[in-house]
């Protein structure tokens, strides 16, 4: 990770931006080596009381000057061409590149392929076929970051940005959101998941799991705000829902209803119906503020093994 | 910069008789004085800067939609707005007579100057306020029950947030100017010129940004596209 | 008049009390006399003492942050307060600490006697100044006791109009107020320069530092009420939802950016050119050499301002504007670091032949040279749109930029403040002390930084609160650099209020320094000069060989 920190390429962009950054260290880091040393010498050599050559010490060179403007300009505009160039190719996807929609919001990736398949916080793209990204935010700035890919992109609310790539491994590699978003911001994390045609083939043709919705439950449980007062550890008091679901709840009244649904869905929307015994009635009500799907992810996440 | 005395005529000691001695930095009143209008200069270039931000909004938005622009300006009242230019190009003329009566230590022409600067302002603003009022009985108001619809709506919306924006501190500056002018009409009463001529050379240097600054607005706002 | 040659001039040793009048510090010793003082040395102290208790208050957010990063899923503090403390850090550290850094302190003491003047051309603005930014750092703590503020430093729209319900408005305000105080001082620098330079004191005869401060308060003039319509045009949507930044209104959130970039990179250079304006003093001085490339060195800070306002695209390059656009934001980018290249290659040149002694503001400065480098030649990096597309927002920025900000202006201003802390308090500070402090800030810095830069490349974000697992280890080693680096920076806080009371009395031109301000006495007399000086010769008239094999300044206390 020192020498070589960059996660190793895994599109056909990613090796011209890591020739580029090999050209842009040498260049680098020989003017920083180059001055640095220059320095030192001239430290050492020129330290107070060394019996060095003085005479004639130079206040300016007009050609020097003209020299180190000169150089280090035509350095530059060669970088920059180079530069240019590579980053030309981002805006101009094959012909052939499968469109997928991409929704981001807080703090999650929403992700649409073109037959109609949803993901969430995951991507399952074929190896060696170009993919166009169609972005856009349902509220903040986001930005689509994938390492390995080289690829950043930022996602705006009220208009569509584009990405694309063509990946050359199989794997899973890190999806990152880069545009810092709000309190979860760091949460709002994605794998890619690059696989083989007959893999893709499989996975395609499976329909819509549970799994994610229980993924997109977990998400907003954290962003609604349930998890400020129930997940364990938090300093507000609120009853616990680590395996709540058909359990018995005792009521501050003195009466004894099961978990099920109806019950998870009247403490989100009337919180102040049914009181747990032992607990303050100081939840807000959620009416109005979650949808419908939005209200069933949640639930499904409630049902399911994964609340913490 | 001030124009010296010698050219004018007047005798120096006249009015230096009246003058106050310079900050101790200065050395002279001269460079004093100077360096109050360049002080000035450079306040402008500031203020310059405050439209420049809205300015460079709608360069912006010109820049995305230029139709929407152009749609959005014909519905500008074209009339009151070259009035409203002539009006200030007007007392901008006087407010250059006013200086020069200044300099001359003219006080009755200095004072009607800056009465008919001030009250050339107060007209400005009166059919600022009127056009205003008109522009929300059309329902050019982005923000409620906004008039312009179809694909241009959002740049329209745009152009009249900016509309409304410019002229706002368009206005506000204008009323601090006219503030300034009267504030010198009830000093001056009176008193003598000589000890005012400097302050109001810099104050009418204010007066012609707010000027200028409306000229520009008025080729953007109200004469950005052709009108059929 | 008394003409004073600017290089030729040896201390006499006269009984202080016959040469000298009372001292700027003597002249009322009251609180309410400091309150209402005119005098532009004192101001620069009242802002002096301002920017360092911000600067700590920023640093222990810094602190915070670092001791949160330390585990990669810690909960030290939770995630919602660690958003509010990178927020603060940047808000604090760049608006009240860096911004008014060298040129509201060093600038404010040093301007009016570098060129000769008893004054700033408008003192009572230079106070009205100090007050501004004052209520603009109470805002400021309010803000922080209320709540704090989740947005960065960058206030982005919507997050910050639509979505956080944090104080935005009032951070917004405190940010908005302190603009004016900005403001005031850069228009007050520029009349100064333009018409109090004292008689031969020509353009080309100005001191670098005062060059800096020039071309630093054109762009503060410049761009600073850009920023403040900006943050009035985001406070006003957020509070009415009228606005040009919201989709749903026609408007757009590219828009903000445009705007805050428009006025935040050439902030970059107001924080920046200060910082190469002391290292210009202090080079030649401990070199005992004329600065190599005088007007190149002008000419270049001219430039620096210049392109500086045409780059702000460069923070956009991933944003969604045309890729045109960047384009061009990348070859202007390219070309602003030239000016920047010929300013550390004169530097470097003015060693050269040189009679160089390593005094703790000499390694200041050249450690100045050297973390500006790396940081200039990262920013090349960040310049190229190819690569910036993989490094945006990462660690890799964040490294950059506190290269550039806390390497480079932090370290010059340090310097600086020990370069002038004769001239300001009238004693020495202790020297060995002065030089720990330095190579462990130097050392710390890299410390802290350098690992950042690989964390960036390895693809971790900025502004996570929680990181993966692999980006541990760099972090660790940073955090670890954090510490050393804020022991560094305790230790000058420490010895220079010492030295204030207990250090040995300092002569008036205790480093045989040739710029006006040291033809006066230490402390100056109010009036700066008892005799307005005249000038005849060029800035930095250095001898190498003028100087003995001993410094030429007392070793300091034991």
């Amino acid at each position: 990770m020192i020498l070589n920190p960059l996660p190793p390429p895994a599109s056909t962009l990613a090796p011209k931006i890591d020739h580029l950054f090999i050209a842009m260290a040498a260049l680098t880091g020989l003017v920083a080596i180059s001055v640095a040393l220059l320095m030192l010498i001239f430290v050492v050599r020129y330290r107070r009381g060394s019996k060095a050559d003085r005479r004639n010490p130079p206040s300016g060179a007009f050609w020097l000057e003209v020299g180190w403007t000169g150089i280090p300009l035509l350095a530059f505009f060669i970088i920059f061409l180079w530069s240019t160039a590579v980053f030309s190719q981002y805006y101009r996807p094959p012909h052939n590149a499968a469109p997928i929609y991409v929704l981001a919001k807080q703090w999650m990736w929403r992700i649409q392929h073109p037959n109609g398949r949803r993901e969430i916080n995951q991507l399952h793209v074929p190896l060696g076929y170009p993919v166009e990204l169609v972005m856009t935010s349902q509220d903040v700035i986001h930005s689509f970051f994938v390492p390995a890919f080289r690829l950043k992109q930022d996602v705006l609310p009220g208009r569509y940005t584009y990405a694309w790539f063509k990946p050359t491994r199989t794997g899973s590699f890190t999806l990152t959101c880069t545009q810092y978003c709000g309190t979860l911001h760091y949460s709002m994390l994605g794998q890619i998941i690059v696989m083989r045609d007959a893999d893709y083939a499989r996975w395609l043709a499976t329909p819509n799991q549970e799994p994610d919705i229980i993924a997109q439950g977990a998400v907003l449980f954290r962003s609604a705000g349930c998890s400020g007062c129930h997940a364990p550890g938090s300093s507000v008091h609120a009853p616990e829902l680590r395996g709540l679901y058909g359990r018995p709840v005792p009521l501050s009244d003195g009466s004894t209803v099961p978990a099920d649904d109806t019950y998870l869905l009247d403490s989100i929307l009337e919180p102040e119906k049914q009181i747990v015994r032992g607990f303050a009635p100081i939840m807000p009500t959620f009416r109005g503020q979650l949808s419908q799907d939005d209200l069933d992810a949640l639930l499904a996440y409630l049902r399911s093994a994964e609340v913490p | 910069m001030s124009t010296p005395d010698a050219q004018l005529g007047i005798p120096p000691a006249a009015q230096l008789a009246a003058e106050q001695p310079p900050a101790k930095q200065f050395g002279t009143r001269s460079n004093q004085d100077e360096a109050t209008e360049f002080g000035m200069w450079v306040f402008l270039a500031t203020e310059l800067m405050f439209f420049g931000a809205l300015l460079l909004g709608y360069a912006y938005g010109r820049h995305l939609d230029p139709a929407g622009f152009a749609e959005a300006s014909r519905h500008t009242d074209l009339v009151i707005g070259t009035a409203n230019t002539a009006i200030l190009l007007c007392s901008a003329l006087t407010m250059s007579l006013a200086i020069r009566a200044a300099q001359r230590l003219e006080r009755g022409a200095l004072m009607s100057f800056l009465a008919v600067s001030a009250l050339l302002g107060l007209l400005f603003l009166a059919l600022k306020g009127y056009e205003y009022h008109d522009d929300i009985d059309e329902g050019l108001v982005p923000w409620a029950d906004f008039r312009i619809t179809g694909i241009h709506r959002g740049a329209a919306a745009m152009f009249y947030f900016l509309y409304y924006a410019l002229t706002a501190l368009h206005a506000l500056h204008l009323c601090i100017a006219i503030i300034v002018v009267l504030v010198y009409l009830v000093r001056l009463r009176g008193a003598a010129v000589a000890p005012f001529r400097q302050q109001i050379t810099v104050a009418a240097l204010y007066w012609h940004f707010v000027d200028g600054m409306w000229v520009l607005l008025y080729t953007l706002i109200y004469v950005a596209s052709p009108r059929s | 008049m008394n003409a004073v040659p600017h290089a030729k001039h040896r201390d006499v040793p006269v009984p202080r009390e016959v040469l000298h009048p009372q001292s700027y510090l003597r002249e009322g010793s009251t609180i309410w006399s400091w309150l209402t003082t005119r005098d532009h040395k004192r101001i620069g102290l009242l802002y002096m003492i301002a920017i360092t208790f911000f600067f700590f208050i920023g640093g222990a957010a810094a602190g915070l942050i670092r001791l949160q990063l330390m585990s990669a899923s810690g909960n030290l503090v939770n995630d919602r307060t660690y958003t509010e403390l990178f927020t603060a850090h940047g808000i604090i550290m760049v608006w009240f600490f860096l911004i008014p850094s060298i040129p509201a302190t060093l600038g404010n003491f040093l301007v009016p006697l570098m060129i000769g003047a008893k004054e700033v051309a408008f003192p009572r603005l230079n106070l009205a100044s100090w007050y501004i930014y004052t209520f603009g750092g109470l805002l400021v703590v309010a803000t922080l006791l209320s709540g704090g503020v989740d947005t960065g430093w960058t206030f982005y729209t919507p997050l910050s109009t639509l979505f956080s319900n944090t104080r935005v408005i009032l951070a917004a305000a405190a940010v908005f107020v302190v603009g004016f105080s900005t403001i005031l001082t850069g228009l007050n620098f520029i009349v100064t320069v333009h018409r109090l330079r004292a008689p031969g004191m020509t353009w080309f005869r100005l001191p670098l530092f005062v060059w800096a401060q020039y071309t630093t308060s054109v762009i503060m003039v410049l761009a600073t009420p850009v920023l403040a319509m900006t943050l009035l045009l985001m406070a006003f949507e957020r509070l009415t939802r009228i606005g040009i930044f919201d989709p749903a209104l026609g408007g757009d959130p590219l828009l903000f950016q445009h705007l805050f970039w428009f006025y935040s990179h050439p902030a970059v250079y107001i924080m920046v050119l200060p910082a190469m304006g002391v290292a210009s003093e202090i080079i030649p001085c401990f070199a005992r050499k004329r600065v190599f490339g005088y007007r190149a060195m002008a000419y270049a800070m001219l430039g620096i301002g210049a392109f500086g306002f045409l780059v702000w695209g460069h923070h956009m390059f991933v944003s969604g504007q045309s890729s045109y656009a960047s384009d061009v934001f990348s070859l202007l980018s390219f070309i602003v670091a030239v000016p920047s290249a010929i300013k550390v290659f004169n530097w470097t040149a003015t060693l050269y032949k040189g009679s160089i002694e390593l005094a703790a503001p000499m390694i200041y400065a050249l450690g100045f040279v050297v973390l500006f480098l790396i940081g200039g030649l990262t920013g090349l990096w960040l310049a190229a749109t190819a690569l910036d597309v993989d490094l945006h927002d990462t660690y890799f920025v964040i490294a950059h930029f506190h290269y550039i900000m806390v390497g480079g202006t932090v370290m010059a201003y340090l310097g600086g403040l020990h370069f002038w802390w004769p001239k300001i308090v009238g004693r020495m500070y202790p020297e060995r002390w002065a030089r720990i402090a330095a190579w462990l800030i130097f050392i710390g810095f890299n410390l802290t930084f350098y690992p950042q830069f690989l964390l960036g490349l390895a693809g971790m974000p900025r502004r996570y609160h929680h990181y993966l697992p692999q980006f541990q280890l760099l972090n660790q080693l940073s955090s670890t650099g954090a510490g050393v680096l804020a022991l560094g920076y305790l230790l000058p806080l420490v010895y220079l209020i010492w030295a204030m009371r207990r250090g040995v009395r300092a002569p008036d031109n205790p480093w045989h320094a040739t710029g006006l301000e040291w033809h006066t006495s230490s402390p100056p007399p109010k009036e700066n000069f008892e005799v307005v000086p005249r000038v005849t010769g060029a800035p930095y008239d250095y001898e190498p060989t003028s100087i003995g094999p001993e410094p030429p300044h007392p070793a300091g206390p034991p």
